[in-house]
């Protein structure tokens, strides 16, 4: 049980990091993508630009999201 | 190992010649970063308590590390089609860069304390004094398990991003060159000074590696949401392999704002901005 919670532990540290909101963001921004190109109704070129332009954003909300927190 | 399959996956996504040293130089600074704070703690460890003991753990985690390399690239190359490689991949390695981005933006702005090996260095030897004389097959227990943790956790994210960068890019054997390189460059460097490396400018290193592997994970995990179209083909970016370059510049652009708007006023600036009324 405490190797199971250890092993767990490790890799929760390790693909996720100190703060979950970045991980939290880039698995929005990418199910969004997913969601687009399944309903088949999108153009390669802008979706990239859109969905790159989208982690940029997610990435800034959760780093002051994170500031704000800790400067209470 | 898994040359030929990779070779039949990748030859579609080869990148460029500058791609190839940016490759060998993100695997170079990755591996130079980790390393060097693996070196701090196999350090505290073999001078505090047992060098015998220390030496175990490293040599155990060198052959754990082999071992997930070997199955990491197997499953990698063997299992996902090219598409879900570059998603899962570029989804993990975007993750990384971006965490790395957060804490060197955070210490630029003064938010958080430098990466500072001597402290890291004192830190550990204070536990390894404490801590308990537990003896496992002729093992000091605690330098054992605290060296083998420590290479082995530092040693997997290097394991993964020359992987990850090795395969995208076409070119496993300059990424491992890149990291064999810094492993070389640490342990010769190591047996000289015999210290923590100190004055390897680390802080500076993490924020370089974080914006390259938020630039390629934003590349590859995009361009892998192919994976979900009617054909199962990778999405095109327009300009091609030329767009890493905007990304590059795009996400040190965003960096740079989001530290001068975060900046944290030192004492020095804050006297000097205040009216002599408020004095």
């Amino acid at each position: 049980m405490r190797f199971a919670r250890g092993f767990l532990r490790f890799w929760y540290d390790f693909l996720v990091g100190d703060d979950w909101k970045i991980a939290a963001a880039v698995g929005v921004v990418l199910a969004v993508g997913a969601g687009i190109v399944l309903s088949g109704s999108y153009d390669d070129h802008v979706l990239t630009a859109l969905l790159a332009l989208g982690v940029a954003a997610a990435f800034t909300t959760a780093l002051l999201i994170d500031v704000r927190r800790s400067g209470r | 190992m898994w040359s030929a399959s990779y070779e039949a996956t990748r030859s579609e996504v080869t990148v460029g010649s500058s791609a190839v040293w940016s490759l060998g130089i993100a695997t170079f600074a990755a591996a130079l970063v980790e390393m060097v704070e693996a070196l701090t703690i196999v350090l505290a460890m073999g001078m505090t308590r047992s060098w015998r003991s220390t030496l175990w753990g490293v040599a155990a985690a060198l052959v754990a590390l082999a071992a997930f390399t070997t199955v990491a690239g197997y499953a990698l190359t063997s299992w996902l089609p090219e598409a879900a490689l570059q998603l899962v991949i570029g989804g993990l390695l975007l993750v990384f860069g971006l965490q790395w981005l957060r804490k060197a933006i955070l210490r630029s702005s003064g938010r958080k304390a430098l990466h500072d090996e001597a402290a890291i260095f004192a830190e550990q030897e204070t536990e390894a004094r404490s801590a308990s004389s537990q003896v496992r097959l002729g093992l000091d227990w605690f330098s054992f398990v605290v060296s083998f943790k420590g290479v082995f956790l530092e040693g997997v994210e290097v394991v993964f991003i020359v992987i990850t960068f090795g395969l995208n890019a076409g070119n496993v054997p300059v990424a491992v060159a890149g990291a064999v390189a810094a492993v070389v460059v640490v342990l010769a460097l190591a047996v000289v000074l015999r210290t923590p490396l100190t004055r390897v400018p680390e802080n500076t290193l993490k924020y370089g590696v974080g914006l390259l592997l938020a630039t390629f994970g934003t590349f590859w995990s995009i361009e892998g949401l192919g994976i979900f179209s009617s054909d199962g083909e990778s999405l095109a970016w327009a300009g091609g392999d030329l767009v890493l370059l905007v990304l590059l510049v795009g996400w040190l652009v965003l960096s740079r704002v989001l530290i001068a708007i975060l900046r944290v006023p030192t004492a020095a600036s804050r006297d000097a901005s205040l009216e002599p009324s408020e004095v």
